[in-house]
């Protein structure tokens, strides 16, 4: 059997936390770029420029393209043949957030009770979601989420009777009652079907994707591109300001569900969407 | 580019009128941070007849939580977070004759009629940007309640701040004018 020191998964998550809120995801620059030549507002095409400007200060300085640094949101796929040495993973992947928002001059944003609201210090718990694979490697995905467009998503249990229209409309309001608050332009992450958790956590690893992969279904893609073009005709825009590019991209993943049931969740990303990942290959153990 | 209107610190009521939904403004001078949880205990200070951080007339607050400063930083990122989060205090402060609010995303109606009845403006910053702004603040104090950390109140001097108008101080909003315009649905 193969392992993996917890030091080593400390040492990963802790640079992965400093690298996803420096550096501009390249797909999403892509994505500015292109908006640039098809937005027609002026001040939409303002604060797409200003927020390359941003992203070229921020990755030139190392410093966190915008001060929501967010609450840590992890994604680790650990190959069933794997051993993790050396103490608890989970709190390895903690201790990992925890040196990283320290040592990277990230904001601690955690509140420790919903009710009490007291600062944790560090940023930690982080969100964990664990998933088992065949194997003997550890893939640590680090997704730090801002709360300016967390706030904004929603799920609806749909019917079934409302069908496609009716999740897809479900999607569209979302985004429109959402306006600028989640920093336009965004990634639109749709989960349906599953259970209600099902589908939120969907929607969440749909921002995962990069922007301009659709999903590799074609009936699923075209219902993304249906989206995005339906999305875009509601004249949000880059901040809200007014304009053609609400949104680059539309990311629909979905799953079995319920003869009784369509749950429809929608996560919404900023356009500072960030992920960042690594594959930790096990070692053998002597 | 549209035109650019340089507006300085304090913001007197003469200022405000120059000042449209829709205008793209370079703010300088001394402005204010605060949020969520120093809203929430000014305007408890307020109820309690107790000083405020600042005396609010003329004033703008800046709604912020930086990221920590590196060393030979003056203050770490420090974009605009959701102003509707401060909506259930924000009237209570514009009565006190804060004329400027700086932040990102949609206002209530009780928000836009207090700056109405008072006068006051909604600038809108733009949201993420908050590595390019943090070059815009030439100081940070922090002058209240420190044990908030990032959400103390700090007193920054800005230098051509980069802000838009948003809702003026006839109630006026870009948010609908503009998803108006371009809007197709």
């Amino acid at each position: 059997m193969k392992e993996i020191h917890v030091d080593e998964i400390i040492s990963a998550i802790r640079t992965l936390c400093m690298e996803a809120n420096y550096n501009l995801s390249s797909d999403i620059m892509t994505g500015f770029q292109s908006a640039l030549k098809s937005e027609s507002s002026p001040l939409g095409l303002e604060v797409l420029e200003r927020l390359i400007e941003n992203a070229d200060i921020a990755h030139k300085e190392q410093v966190p393209m915008c001060q929501d640094t967010g609450m840590a949101v992890l994604f680790v796929e650990i190959g069933q043949d794997l051993h993790i040495a050396g103490g608890n993973l989970t709190d390895a992947l903690n201790e990992g957030v925890r040196q990283g928002y320290e040592q990277g001059f990230l904001r601690k944003s955690v509140v420790k009770d919903p009710f009490d609201r007291v600062n944790t210090g560090d940023n930690t718990p982080a969100i964990i979601h664990y998933d088992i694979v065949p194997g003997e490697a550890l893939r640590l995905i680090v997704a730090p989420k801002g709360f300016g467009s967390e706030n904004m998503g929603g799920l609806k249990m749909c019917k079934p009777s409302e069908g496609l229209a009716g999740a897809m409309d479900f999607v569209v309001d979302t985004v429109d009652r959402a306006g600028g608050n989640p920093c336009p332009p965004i990634i639109v992450g749709v989960g349906v079907g599953g259970t209600m958790e099902k589908s939120t956590f969907l929607a969440k690893k749909a921002l995962l994707r990069e922007v301009g992969i659709h999903n590799q279904d074609e009936r699923l893609a075209n219902i993304e591109k249906e989206l995005l073009e339906r999305i875009n005709r509601l004249g949000i825009g880059p901040q809200g300001f007014g304009g053609l590019t609400t949104a680059l991209a539309v990311n629909l993943e979905v799953y079995p569900t319920h003869i009784a049931g369509m749950p429809v969740s929608v996560n919404i990303g900023c356009h500072a969407t960030r992920h960042k990942e690594i594959t930790l290959q096990g070692r053998e153990s002597k | 580019m549209s035109d650019v209107k340089r507006i300085e610190t304090p913001l007197t009521q003469e200022k405000l009128k120059t000042l449209k939904a829709g205008d793209n403004v370079l703010l300088s001078g001394v402005i204010y941070t605060g949020r969520d949880a120093a809203h929430k205990k000014m305007v408890e200070a307020l109820e309690q007849g107790l000083e405020l951080p600042f005396a609010m007339k003329d004033q703008v607050i800046y709604f912020v939580g930086p990221t920590p400063a590196k060393e030979g930083q003056v203050i770490g990122s420090a974009g605009p977070t959701t102003s509707g989060r401060m909506d259930a205090y924000s009237p209570k402060l514009i009565a006190q004759g804060l004329t400027g609010m700086i932040g990102k995303g949609l206002r209530s109606p009780e928000v836009i009629d207090a700056m109405k009845e008072h006068g006051a403006v909604y600038f809108g910053a733009i949201g993420g940007a908050g590595a390019l702004i943090a070059k815009r603040i030439v100081s940070a104090e922090v002058i209240a309640y420190p044990e908030l950390g990032p959400e103390a109140v700090r007193r920054l001097v800005v230098k051509d701040f980069p802000a838009i108008v948003i809702i003026d101080q006839e109630g006026t909003n870009l948010y609908e004018s503009g998803k108006a315009r371009y809007r197709t649905v």
